[in-house]
Formats: C-alpha cells, sequence, structure tokens
C-alpha cells in the first residue's frame, strides 16, 4: 500500500457506513441539546428513520453498479462491495427500520425512550454493514466489535430492570470470549498468511498440506467464536437469557441482524479462507448443525415464555441454515441467503407482537397472555398465525423457500441423512409454532385480559412483514433471483 | 537459547487456555472481564510476535486495533457491571440468578 491517497472509490464503498455513524452522532447531539428540551422523544425516531433511508438510496445505487460493472473496490482492496454485500446490507437496513418502527412506542412504555437508543442502533449496522463487505481481517475484526459493543448496551438499556442489567452482563461476558477466540483465530491467520487481505490469507492457508496444526488452530479457534454468535449448540446457552431480558425490539434486532451478519462473516471466511479445508469442517459443521437442530426445536417444544421460545426456535433456524454451509453448492447458498430474507420478517412480525403485548400497563410476555386475543384483535391474530406458518416453513408461506432450498442442496450433494432429520423436525417445529396459535384462540381466564397497544410505527411494522411475508411466499420469482445473485459474488 | 516466533506462539497459547479457563470456572464477573482480558492479550502477543516475524508492521497495527476494542470493552463491561451492582448489590455470577444460566 504504498503511496496510498484516499480517493473518491475509498469514500464511495464506505458511504452507507459514513452515512450511519454521522446520523448517530447527529441524534446523540440533537437529542442533547434540542430534543430533551422539546420534549418530542419521537423526533429521534424520525431522524434515525432520515438516516436508514440515505443508507437505502446508497445500496440500491450499489446494487445498480454491481449489476453494471461488477464489485466496486476501496481503501486498497480492504472493503469491497459485491453482490452478496448488497443483499446483506439491504437485510440490515430493513431490520433497523422495523426495530425503529417498533421503539418509539416500546421504550416509552418502558420509561427509557433516549437519543441514546437509536445512535446505537445506527452504529451497530455501521458495524454489520462493514462485516458484510470487509475483506481484510482487521476491517472485519473492528466491524464486528463495532456491533458487539453497541448490542451490549442495547439489552442493557432498561437500567432499572434486573432482567436486562443481567442479560447484558452475561451477553457481554460470553460475546467478548467469543470475539477473543475469533481475534485469536484472525491473529492466527495472519501468521499463515503475512498479511490481514482475506485474498492473501485464503491462498496461504491453501498452499499448506492438510494437517497442518495453525490451520486447524485457526479454524477451530474461529469456528468457536462464530458458532457463538449465531448461537450455535453447545455454544447457545447466552441466546434464551438475552433474548428474555432485552428491551423486546432489541431482541428482535439482535435475533435477525446480528445473526444474520455473523452468517456472512461465516459464509465469507469458510469459503475465502478456509474453502481449501472444506473436507475437515464439513463433517464438524454438519454434526453441530445437527445438535443446534435438535435442542432448539425440542427445548421449545417445553417454553411457556414467547420470548424464550422464540429464541429456542431461532437456534433451530441457525440449524437449518448451517445445513445450507454444509451442502456448500450454489443452490444451498441461495438457500441461505432467501432463507435469511424470509426470517427476518417473519421473525421480526413475531417480536412486533410481543412488544405490543401490554397487560395492565406491563409488558405481557407469557404464552397464556395470548389467549382471548383472537375475540379482541381478529385481524392482527390472523396475522400472527400466517407468521408462525411462515416460520414452521409451510408453503405458500415465505419461510418454506428457504428450507426447500436447503433441502433441494443437501439431497443434491447426497447428504440423505441430514435431509431426514431435518425434514423430521419441521414436524417438532410445527408443534410449538401452532401451540402460539391455538394461544389466541383459546378462550380468557378469569384476569384482566392482555391488549395489543400499537403505536403508529408497531402497526405498519408488523402489518408489513405479515404482507411481505405471503408476498415473498406467493411471488418468490424476484427474490430467488436477488439472493440467487448475491450467492453468485459469494462463490465467485 | 534463541527465543523464536514458535515460543511466542506457545506462550500466546498458555495465555489463551488460562483465559478460557477463567471464563468457564471463576465466579466474579471481575476476574471474568480480566479473563477476557487475558485473552485478547494472547492475541496481541501472537500479532506482534508474527509481525516480527514477517518484517511488517501490519501485524502490530492490529494490536493497537486490538487494544482499543478491549478497552472499548473494558469500559462497556464495567458501566453495565455498575448498572447490575446497583440494582443486586453483588458482582457474583451465581447470584445473578434472575434468568437461568
Amino acid at each position: 500500500m504504498d503511496g496510498f491517497t484516499f480517493t473518491y472509490d475509498d469514500f464511495h464503498v464506505l458511504e452507507p457506513v459514513v452515512v450511519l455513524c454521522l446520523f448517530g452522532c447527529l441524534i446523540l447531539l440533537s437529542d442533547a441539546f434540542l430534543v430533551r428540551r422539546v420534549g418530542k422523544r419521537g423526533l429521534n425516531a424520525v431522524t434515525a428513520l432520515v438516516a436508514e433511508g440515505i443508507v437505502m438510496i446508497s445500496v440500491l445505487g450499489y446494487l445498480a453498479e454491481v449489476r453494471a460493472g461488477g464489485a466496486l473496490s476501496g481503501l486498497g482492496g480492504s472493503v469491497v462491495v459485491d453482490g452478496f454485500g448488497v443483499f446483506f446490507n439491504v437485510i440490515f437496513v430493513l431490520a433497523a427500520t422495523l426495530t425503529i418502527l417498533l421503539s418509539a412506542r416500546y421504550m416509552e412504555s418502558e420509561g427509557e425512550h433516549r437519543g441514546e437508543y437509536y445512535a446505537l442502533l445506527l452504529f451497530a449496522q455501521a458495524g454489520m454493514s462493514l462485516m458484510a463487505t470487509g475483506q481484510d481481517l482487521v476491517v472485519l475484526f473492528v466491524a464486528l466489535e463495532t456491533m458487539a459493543l453497541s448490542f451490549y448496551v442495547l439489552v442493557g438499556f432498561l437500567r432499572r430492570s434486573r432482567k436486562s442489567n443481567e442479560a447484558a452482563m452475561k451477553y457481554l461476558i460470553l460475546g467478548a470470549f467469543s470475539s477473543g477466540l475469533l481475534a485469536y483465530g484472525f491473529s492466527v491467520l495472519y501468521g499463515i498468511g503475512g498479511s490481514t487481505g482475506l485474498a492473501a490469507v485464503g491462498e496461504a492457508v491453501a498452499a499448506r498440506e492438510a494437517e497442518d496444526w495453525a490451520t486447524a488452530l485457526a479454524l477451530v479457534t474461529i469456528t468457536v467464536g462464530l458458532f457463538f454468535k449465531i448461537s450455535a449448540v453447545p455454544f447457545h446457552m447466552w441466546a434464551p437469557d438475552v433474548y428474555e431480558g432485552a428491551p423486546t425490539p432489541t431482541t428482535a434486532y439482535v435475533s435477525v441482524a446480528s445473526k444474520a451478519a455473523s452468517f456472512a462473516l461465516m459464509i465469507r471466511l469458510f469459503i475465502e479462507v478456509f474453502g481449501s479445508a472444506a473436507e475437515s469442517w464439513m463433517p464438524l459443521l454438519a454434526a453441530i448443525a445437527l445438535v443446534t437442530m435438535t435442542i432448539g426445536n425440542l427445548a421449545a417444544v417445553t417454553q411457556t415464555n414467547l420470548k424464550r421460545l422464540l429464541a429456542y426456535s431461532s437456534i433451530a433456524h441457525a440449524g437449518y441454515i448451517l445445513l445450507g454451509l454444509v451442502a456448500g453448492n450454489e443452490t444451498g447458498l441461495r438457500g441461505i441467503a432467501i432463507y435469511i430474507l424470509a426470517y427476518v420478517f417473519m421473525n421480526f412480525g413475531a417480536f412486533a407482537l410481543i412488544a405490543a403485548l401490554r397487560r395492565d400497563g406491563e409488558a405481557a410476555e407469557e404464552l397464556d397472555d395470548l389467549n382471548g386475543l383472537f375475540a379482541r384483535a381478529p385481524g392482527y391474530t390472523i396475522l400472527v398465525a400466517i407468521l408462525m406458518l411462515s416460520l414452521a416453513g409451510i408453503p405458500p408461506m415465505a419461510g418454506f423457500y428457504g428450507k426447500y432450498y436447503i433441502f433441494l442442496a443437501l439431497l443434491g450433494e447426497g447428504h440423505y441423512f441430514l435431509a431426514v432429520v431435518a425434514a423430521l423436525y419441521v414436524a417438532v417445529a410445527a408443534f410449538y409454532y401452532f401451540r402460539v396459535i391455538r394461544a389466541c384462540w383459546l378462550s380468557q381466564g378469569s384476569d384482566t385480559p392482555a391488549v395489543l397497544e400499537m403505536g403508529l410505527g408497531s402497526r405498519v411494522a408488523l402489518i408489513g412483514c405479515g404482507v411481505l411475508t405471503v408476498v415473498i411466499g406467493l411471488f418468490p420469482q424476484r427474490f430467488l433471483d436477488l439472493a440467487g445473485e448475491s450467492v453468485l459474488a459469494a462463490v465467485k | 537459547m534463541e527465543i523464536t516466533t514458535s515460543h511466542y506462539v506457545v506462550l500466546s497459547t498458555l495465555l489463551l487456555v488460562i483465559g478460557s479457563v477463567g471464563i468457564l470456572t471463576r465466579r466474579n464477573i471481575l476476574v471474568l472481564l480480566m479473563s477476557v482480558e487475558l485473552i485478547l492479550n494472547a492475541v496481541n502477543i501472537n500479532l506482534v510476535a508474527f509481525s516480527a516475524a514477517h518484517q511488517q508492521v501490519e501485524g502490530q497495527v492490529f494490536a493497537i486495533f486490538v487494544i482499543t476494542v478491549a478497552a472499548a470493552e473494558a469500559a462497556v463491561g464495567l458501566g453495565i457491571l455498575i448498572a447490575l451492582f446497583r440494582n443486586k448489590h453483588t458482582v457474583h455470577a451465581d447470584e445473578i440468578d434472575l434468568l437461568r444460566w
């Protein structure tokens, strides 16, 4: 990198990150000097939505450019915007927008509606954006930590709630541990490659013999670190606690966006860096995926708290997505992409419902709190049924296509056992998703009923999620094409 | 005896193991945070040793980023610990039991 000068290209690949960071700082300042005096905290949410709008325009601009002329490279090749990066950036914009829509009313009710909340949402997204486009170990590590540190604070944002404090503490300890392991793996990779660029490291790894101890050390530490981040069994213990303790909109954000970002990082590292060592990690990954589906699905059956139920179900979803990586072919990766896209809408919809559910002014999160909901809000209950069917993977909902392509990929690669077991667990999953639907139709006990308290934002978010789940399910072609495009960029 | 890169790698691996065991067995949250720092310092030793072996500065630059991140992590960790301590008056992981581990 001799004689490096900062040009327009370098700035261009960083646009979303720059916009997000600037708007994050703007929210902090305007909250301190302006919004706090006016007393309308909703203005912060509006500023954050403006930021999302600008980022979306910038990302769609990338899409047009990538389609016309291939990947954009900047900063000496350490940040590369390709179809893969664009796809995940779209996911992050959608997830952040839905979170912002969901947050205003919820944080107001919890008495913690502050500007810092929105600033942290944007900072976390800046980190995730770089995780999907970074091509350099240093960039990826700093991006990952930007995301993670913002999430630790977001999870503990309800300062007066002990549950929220505890969840943040557990998330921080285990998150920092996993980041440490990942960083250790990165340092070994740097030792192997003599460079921090992913391409150079990948070549160096491929040049070493198969049973190399340094590659093994890097592979093990990085894999364990990533398994923590995607909450794969046996590194999943933090997930239910964090999901339960965190403010519900944050839970939705963590469960969708941080998981998508971690999968983006995982796919990049496993294909670009460890692609040559595929034979050594494939069986390990298959075993972990199998255990993850088993524990996730079976534990979800016994849960009575809605957020914990969704936490275990999201662990099971991580297992399915891992299977796509086990198959490792184009169909499998396309399955992962469409799975994650559908997952954004169906999971957000489910959490939007929980965020709106309140009893006597307190957040209501138990399965029983749904009782009698059909009589009071039939329209929303039907949306819930649609989202649950989609989560279960029943056609013609969006959730079906991810599972379909992943099963197809497994069969194509001859992993019949994995495909059969995964298909069987769909039945188990259907059982507990149907329990949620059934709870809405059960009649109410003697207590005061839980009601749906929704602002305009959460209404838009919930209806949008429900409608898009059906639209993707009924007209999947356009979304499948987009997913396919992103995959082609990843496998090159 | 000459000290080679592999000596540094052995040292860093030992630190990694000590840190990991600390996180898995200790119960005081302050000690847990120290164990995390230990792991990040193992990373730094690796980076600086490899940087010297490769005759480059890239590894040292990476190490500076790791140190910065470690500082930020400690700041956030202690902040959350203070919020927790105000509500719970304990720093022991065993007594933080509202949510099942």
